[in-house]
C-alpha cells in the first residue's frame, strides 16, 4: 500500500469538497405541499394544518385537521395513503378532543411571585395557563368515469365526508381525474403526485357532502382520522403547498408508547425553553410566543422541527389544561390501552389523582414547523426514541416582593436590584424573538439606557 | 483525531446534539480502559490509545441515551468486540458500529438520532472536507470515497424512478449523519478490506444494503446496520483478493504504517 503523499490528500480533499459543493447547491425547483386540492377559485390558502399521529408497532391512525375557513362546497382534501381505506379504517373526530390534546401540550407562561428577599419569608409560586389555539376544516372532491388509469378503490359517506379512495398508475391521469371531476389543480400537481403514485400509495379524496353537513347542524369541518398498517412512519408533506400562498404551519402531534417521536430526515431542535421573560407578555403571550417561534425557526435556517412539548400523558406541572381522558385517548386512536381496566399490563397509577386519568404509557411529542418547498424538500419521516424525559416549552414571569426597604438590609439590595433583573428579562426577550431591546424596555417600563449590571461590579462590596 | 473532536464540539454547541462533556469524558475513559485491559488480558504490549479514542468519540457523537451508564457500557462493549470476535487474527465488526447495534440491541432507553446534524450547507461541507482529510492521512480515502459515490447513485436513481425533485437528491446528500458514518466509521482501517478491490466491493455491499433497508425496509439507522452486516463478509473479500493488513502505528507518527500479514 503506497502511503498518500500530500499532492494525493489535497486532490482528494478537493474531488470531495467539489462533490460537496455540486451537492449541496440546489436548483430551486417549484413544488408544493400540503393536503388539499381545491376546487374553481375559492380562497383556498391552507396556512395551518393540526395532525396527530398514533403509532405503535406498524399501526398507524392518522388525524388530519386544517384551518380551512371558505366555502365548504369549494373544497376538497387529497392525501396519500399507503392501503386502500375500507369504510371501518375511516372515522369522524371531535374536535373538542382535538381542542383539549392542543391546550394540553401549549407552550405556557409560568408566573412566579418573587419570596422575599428576608429570611423566615416562604416562597410562594402559581401556575398560568397556555392558550388553546384556533382549529380548521376541510372539504369538496367528485368522482368521474374511470379515465387514464385512475380506478376507484371504495367510495362511501362517513359523517360529513364524502370520500372516494383511488389508485392511479399515472400522476397525468390523476390530474386529468380531479380536473375533469371539477377540481382546479394548480399547476404542478401531476408532478408531485408522481411520486407518490410511483410508491404505491392510494390516494384518499374526500368532499364535504353539503346535506349531511346541514343534517348535522355543523358550521365547521371535523378532523378526519384514518387507521391503518404500514411500515412506513411518515407523513406526505408535499401535496399541502398546492394552496399555499406562503410558508405552511404544521403542528404534528405523536402518541407513542415508549418515547419520543422525532424526525429522521430533519433537525428535531427543542424549543428554548424555562427562560425569564418582562410581565408584560402576560397580556400578549400568543403574539409573543409566535415572535420566538419565528424568530426560531429563522435562526434555524427555516428547515428545523421544533419540539414543544414531550410528556408522559399521565399528567403534567404545570398543567396548561388537564391531562386527556382515556376515552379521549381512545377518541384520538390510541388503541393499546384496551378496557379501563386497572389490569392494564401498562396500567400504571395515574399520577396527581385525576379522576379518569389516562394510563401512563402514552407519551405525547407536540411537533412545530414551518415549511415551503425550498426549505422541506422530503416528507417527514420519523422515529419513535427511547427517550421518555419530559419537556415543555414553557416562559417564566416574575412577580416582584412587594416589601419595604427597612424589613431587612437584604431588603435594599433586593430592590436595588431589581431593575438589573427586569433588564435582563428584556434581553432575554430580545434573543428569543430578535426584537428591538428598546422597543421592549419601553413596553416594560424600563429606562432604555438601564444595561444588564456586569457581573463584577458589588462583587467586593 | 482533532477534527473528530471539533465535531463533537460544533455538534454540542452549534447545533445542540445534545453531546455533554460528562459522557464524553466518561465514553473516552472507558474505552481507553478497556483497551488496556483486554490488552493486557491478552498478553499483548498495549498498544496505542488512538483507537479507542476514535471509537468512543463515535460512540459520543452517534448514540443518545437517558442514563449515563450506558455509555461506558457500550464502549466496554465496543472494545471487548476487538478481541473476542475475532476471525484469522483480525477482528470483524468496527467496534463503534458494534458497540451502537449493540446498544441499539439490548439497552433499553438508548437512540441514534441521524437528523440531528442537519442538512446545514456548512455542516456538510465541513465534515466532508474533514473527513476526506482525515482519511486520506489515514489511507483509506477510497472506500469512503466508493461508498459516498456508490450510495449517491443509488440515491439517484432512486430520485430519477420516483420523479422527484433534485432538491430531494440534495437533502439527502447533505445529511451530516451520512457524511459521518462515510468518512469516519465506514473508513475504519482496522474492518475493512485490505486491498482495494475487496474495499470497493464491500463499500457497494454496505451502499446496497442501507438503501434497501432505508428505503424498502423502512428501517431506522440503516447505515449503521448496513456497516454491521456487511462485516462477516469482508473475511471472504480479504481471502479472495489478500493484501497487506493496517495497523495502527504506536508511536502514531506514520499512520500509514502498514504490516505484513
Amino acid at each position: 500500500m503506497r502511503c498518500p503523499t500530500n499532492v494525493d490528500r489535497l486532490k482528494f480533499s478537493l474531488v470531495i469538497f467539489a462533490i460537496a459543493i455540486t451537492a449541496i447547491y440546489p436548483g430551486r425547483a417549484a413544488a408544493f405541499c400540503g393536503f388539499y386540492v381545491g376546487k374553481a377559485d375559492a380562497s383556498l390558502h391552507n396556512h395551518s394544518s393540526k395532525v396527530v399521529i398514533v403509532r405503535h408497532d406498524e399501526k398507524t391512525v392518522l388525524s388530519i385537521m386544517s384551518d380551512y375557513q371558505g366555502d365548504l362546497s369549494q373544497f376538497a382534501m387529497v392525501v396519500p395513503v399507503p392501503v386502500v381505506l375500507t369504510r371501518e379504517q375511516i372515522h369522524i373526530g371531535d374536535v373538542e378532543v382535538f381542542k383539549h390534546l392542543d391546550a394540553y401540550s401549549a407552550p405556557r407562561l409560568v408566573e412566579y411571585d418573587d419570596p422575599s428577599p428576608c429570611p423566615m419569608m416562604f416562597p410562594r409560586a402559581e401556575a398560568g395557563a397556555g392558550a388553546a389555539m384556533p382549529f380548521g376544516a376541510q372539504s369538496s372532491v367528485s368522482s368521474s368515469a374511470k379515465a387514464l388509469g385512475v380506478e376507484i378503490k371504495a367510495r362511501f359517506t362517513v359523517g360529513e365526508y364524502d370520500i372516494v379512495i383511488l389508485s392511479a398508475s399515472q400522476s397525468d391521469g390523476l390530474e386529468t381525474w380531479l380536473v375533469e371531476n371539477g377540481y382546479r389543480i394548480p399547476k404542478g400537481a401531476a408532478a408531485a403526485l408522481e411520486p407518490y403514485i410511483r410508491d404505491g400509495m392510494k390516494f384518499f379524496v374526500a368532499k364535504v357532502n353539503l346535506k349531511a353537513q346541514t343534517k348535522l347542524g355543523l358550521n365547521y369541518l371535523r378532523p378526519i382520522q384514518f387507521a391503518f398498517e404500514s411500515s412506513k412512519f411518515m407523513l406526505p408533506i408535499r401535496l399541502g403547498m398546492l394552496n399555499a400562498s406562503g410558508p405552511q404551519e404544521l403542528t404534528v402531534y405523536t402518541l407513542t408508547e415508549n418515547g419520543r417521536v422525532e424526525t429522521t430526515n430533519y433537525r428535531t431542535v427543542r424549543m428554548p425553553t424555562g427562560i425569564s421573560i418582562p410581565n408584560y407578555v402576560r397580556d400578549d403571550f400568543d403574539n409573543v410566543y409566535s415572535a420566538i417561534f419565528t424568530h426560531q425557526a429563522k435562526i434555524n435556517d427555516m428547515n428545523a422541527v421544533f419540539t414543544e412539548y414531550t410528556w408522559n400523558m399521565g399528567w403534567c406541572d404545570p398543567c396548561a389544561a388537564p391531562p386527556l381522558s382515556r376515552d379521549e385517548l381512545r377518541e384520538l386512536g390510541v388503541f393499546w390501552l384496551g378496557d379501563p381496566n386497572p389490569t392494564q399490563p401498562f396500567g400504571a397509577p395515574p399520577a396527581f389523582g385525576y379522576s379518569q386519568m389516562a394510563p401512563t404509557q402514552v407519551i405525547l411529542t407536540r411537533l412545530h414547523l414551518r415549511y415551503s418547498p425550498a426549505t422541506f424538500p422530503e416528507d417527514l419521516m420519523f422515529q419513535e426514541t427511547n427517550d421518555a424525559q419530559n419537556f415543555q416549552t414553557r416562559y417564566v414571569l416574575h412577580r416582584a416582593w412587594s416589601g419595604s426597604p427597612e424589613v431587612c438590609p437584604a431588603a435594599t439590595t433586593y430592590l436595588h436590584d431589581l431593575d438589573q433583573r427586569r433588564a435582563k428579562r428584556a434581553q432575554n426577550l430580545a434573543d428569543l424573538t430578535g426584537w428591538d431591546l428598546n422597543e421592549i424596555m419601553r413596553r416594560a417600563g424600563l429606562n432604555p439606557s438601564l444595561k444588564p449590571r456586569p457581573w463584577w461590579q458589588g462583587l467586593w462590596n | 483525531m482533532v477534527l473528530l473532536g471539533s465535531i463533537i464540539a460544533a455538534g454540542a454547541w452549534r447545533y445542540d446534539v445534545g453531546v455533554g462533556l460528562t459522557q464524553i469524558a466518561l465514553t473516552v475513559a472507558s474505552a481507553i480502559l478497556a483497551q488496556l485491559f483486554f490488552d493486557r488480558l491478552a498478553g499483548q504490549r498495549s498498544r496505542s490509545i488512538r483507537s479507542p479514542l476514535v471509537t468512543s468519540l463515535s460512540i459520543s457523537i452517534l448514540l443518545r441515551a437517558t442514563s449515563l451508564w450506558m455509555y461506558p457500557a457500550v464502549a466496554v462493549a465496543a472494545i471487548g468486540s476487538k478481541y473476542i470476535i475475532r476471525v484469522r487474527g483480525k477482528h470483524l465488526f468496527n467496534p463503534s458500529c458494534f458497540g451502537v447495534i449493540f446498544a441499539l440491541s439490548l439497552f433499553p432507553g438508548v437512540w441514534v438520532s441521524p437528523g440531528q446534524w442537519g442538512a446545514g450547507v456548512a455542516i456538510a461541507g465541513w465534515i466532508v472536507a474533514a473527513g476526506a482529510i482525515v482519511t486520506a492521512r489515514a489511507a483509506s480515502a477510497d472506500i469512503s470515497a466508493s461508498f459516498v459515490v456508490l450510495y449517491s447513485a443509488g440515491l439517484t436513481a432512486r430520485v430519477l424512478w420516483y420523479g422527484q425533485r433534485w432538491a430531494v437528491l440534495i437533502h439527502q446528500m447533505s445529511n451530516g449523519a451520512l457524511l459521518l458514518f462515510a468518512f469516519f466509521m465506514l473508513s475504519d482501517p482496522k474492518t475493512i478490506p485490505d486491498s482495494r478491490r475487496g474495499r470497493t466491493v464491500h463499500a457497494a455491499a454496505v451502499a446496497a444494503i442501507a438503501l434497501i433497508l432505508q428505503f424498502w425496509l423502512y428501517a431506522n439507522n440503516a447505515l449503521l446496520w448496513a456497516l454491521f452486516l456487511a462485516a462477516p463478509a469482508v473475511t471472504i473479500w480479504n481471502a479472495r483478493w489478500p493484501a497487506p493488513q493496517f495497523t495502527w502505528n504506536s508511536e502514531g507518527e506514520n499512520e500509514c504504517a502498514v504490516q505484513q500479514m
